[in-house]
């Protein structure tokens, strides 16, 4: 089969190509459906990636949040028209310790070989993890962000103190916002505090027991543990701020991506006897804790409802254009692309 | 009920000096039909993809999908007609023994020697002959295109934002196009070679669907050529 492959080949400039793809193979065939944008896409997208990595890494499809339903089995598992969420890391070996999305051997899509902008994704048999019925489509396309934010919270689980009586989290975008809710549904009990910079965006918090400016933060907030979801240049004030107000002995989450270095008072890391943990991406386990998560408690899926920020259909090049351009505009919630192409 | 028809009917007379069918010459070395059905394949509507071949060619078909897909229930190789029409007929045909015709069935018919077809262009055809019975498949006319009845000198110049170029598939409520055909005379069978003109000349709306410049028919060196060009463009990933 000719498939067609949809890569950016230089900022903004998204070209087809054509790849032969034969069906006698171990993959499963999965035509994309439901598409969502990550910032690590717009960076390539507008190339402010940097010139070198845009040079190394172009031509590539972009896309690494996204659903689909499978339309070809070569074993017959999966029926045709499963609808199942893609996994874009890509292992290419097994460890004991290790978790797959930090071996370095890894391929992850997006970013070291194609995503998902194809007229069939061919996949490994366990890069795919089946839907359950009903779940909103728009929500299920970014399963990807979810399970990034699961994995940190699992990860956080088995390298922290159990005294979890209450959480700051910074950030009030996405990752804030999915992180806070994943929270306070698993720890009910638990105090959630959210500190961002926007008032507009800390408003969609609603779940949470308390929100606050970050410049307006009362000297008596504290916390036992803190998840940092800010990245970007924001990263080195959040960590700053968690630290002066994290109880001693708290362990501090760090999701943010930044391509920056990142200063660290660690003075007071080590006068807290603070634990700081790095947590990336996500694997097969995450994608299966978060479905189930999901499934079990459809009221949080309702909350993810109110993160879809835009929805388009793209028929064509220039709608992949417009949704990524609409996408740079949008102050709230996700850009997913209904893949109609 | 939603069927596809592969035709593959041609003999290869404008490929120059190959021998064999068109349909069967490699593109990365695997004979241009198998690409062609391999798309129609992955789309679940299909309960069944018919590829009609001429009588000679029908046990090599098989050979070929055998090999290259594998033993895969939803495609049968029927023998093709005289021409174009007649071969999809031939189809339906089939259809019609094995499974009977009901009023909503459609049926997807394309042109084996186009692989490159897209996912879209398959969904929007089914889409549409479900809802208006009769789909063409078209680009817009990049070249100003022009009539000459003689050969010799232009008749005509039609304006060129009127124009469109026919690609395939074409797609069609079986009953409908079967009824249409059967009113034909054999004069009128042997002058009207494309079916969307049989449905547009009794009267039916004829729904038009976007289709791709790349959605090429190979039919000659150069095509192949091109094709070749568009497959090695690709960076290794």
């Amino acid at each position: 089969m000719i498939n067609q492959i949809y890569r950016l080949v230089s900022a903004k400039q998204i070209e087809i190509t054509y790849k032969e793809q034969s069906l006698q193979s171990d993959s499963i065939v999965v035509r994309p459906t439901h598409l969502s944008i990550c910032a690590a896409d717009q960076r390539y997208y507008t190339g402010t990636r940097g010139k070198e990595a845009m040079a190394k890494k172009l031509p590539m499809s972009l896309i690494h949040e996204g659903i689909g339903k499978v339309v070809y089995d070569p074993k017959g598992e999966f029926k045709p028209g499963t609808q199942v969420v893609m996994i874009p890391n890509t292992p290419t070996q097994v460890d004991d310790v290790i978790a797959e999305n930090y071996l370095r051997t890894s391929k992850f899509r997006s970013s070291g070989f194609d995503g998902f902008m194809q007229d069939y994704v061919f996949l490994d048999r366990d890069r795919v993890v089946q839907l359950f019925e009903g779940i909103n489509p728009h929500v299920a396309a970014f399963m990807e962000l979810i399970s990034v934010s699961m994995h940190a919270i699992v990860r956080f689980e088995e390298r922290s103190h159990k005294r979890r009586s209450s959480f700051g989290i910074w950030g009030d975008g996405n990752l804030g916002f999915i992180t806070s809710l994943i929270l306070k549904k698993r720890y009910p009990e638990s105090k959630v505090y959210v500190f961002g910079k926007n008032h507009p965006k800390l408003n969609y918090f609603s779940f949470v027991d308390e929100v606050y400016q970050i410049d307006e933060i009362p000297p008596t907030v504290q916390f036992d543990h803190a998840f940092e979801c800010v990245g970007g240049q924001g990263s080195q004030y959040a960590v700053e701020q968690i630290i002066d107000y994290i109880h001693p002995e708290g362990a501090i989450a760090l999701l943010g991506v930044s391509e920056y270095p990142v200063e660290v008072n660690t003075r007071m890391v080590l006068e807290k006897g603070l634990t700081l943990i790095g947590s990336s991406r996500s694997g097969r386990v995450d994608f299966v804790e978060t479905v189930n998560f999901l499934d079990q408690h459809r009221d949080v899926v309702d909350y993810l409802e109110t993160l879809i920020g835009q929805v388009s259909e793209v028929k064509n090049i220039t709608d992949i254009q417009d949704a990524f351009e609409r996408d740079l505009t949008s102050n709230w919630g996700k850009t997913v692309m209904e893949w109609k192409i | 009920m939603i069927y596809a028809e592969i035709l593959a009917g041609g003999k290869g007379t404008r490929m120059g000096n190959v021998s064999m069918p068109k349909q069967f010459l490699t593109l990365n070395n695997r004979p241009v039909i198998i690409h062609t059905i391999e798309k129609f394949l992955l789309n679940e509507n299909f309960v069944k993809i018919i590829v009609v071949s001429p009588k000679e060619w029908i046990q090599h078909t098989r050979d070929i999908i055998k090999k290259h897909i594998g033993v895969e229930d939803r495609v049968v190789v029927v023998e093709g007609g005289s021409d174009r029409n007649e071969s999809i007929m031939s189809g339906i045909g089939y259809i019609e023994k094995n499974y009977g015709i009901n009023d909503d069935d459609v049926i997807i018919t394309h042109d084996a020697v186009r692989p490159f077809l897209t996912h879209r262009i398959i969904e929007e055809n089914i889409e549409a002959a479900l809802k208006y019975g009769a789909v063409d498949t078209v680009i817009e006319a990049v070249d100003t295109i022009i009539q000459s009845n003689d050969g010799e000198a232009i008749s005509d110049i039609p304006v060129r934002n009127t124009m469109y170029q026919g690609q395939t598939p074409q797609s069609f409520n079986i009953k409908k196009l079967t009824n249409h055909y059967n009113e034909l005379s054999d004069e009128q069978k042997a002058i009207l070679t494309d079916a969307c003109k049989i449905c547009l000349l009794k009267g039916d709306k004829v729904k038009i669907v976007k289709g791709e410049v790349f959605n090429i028919k190979i039919t000659t060196p150069y095509d192949l050529k091109v094709a070749n060009a568009l497959l090695k463009e690709q960076v290794a990933k």
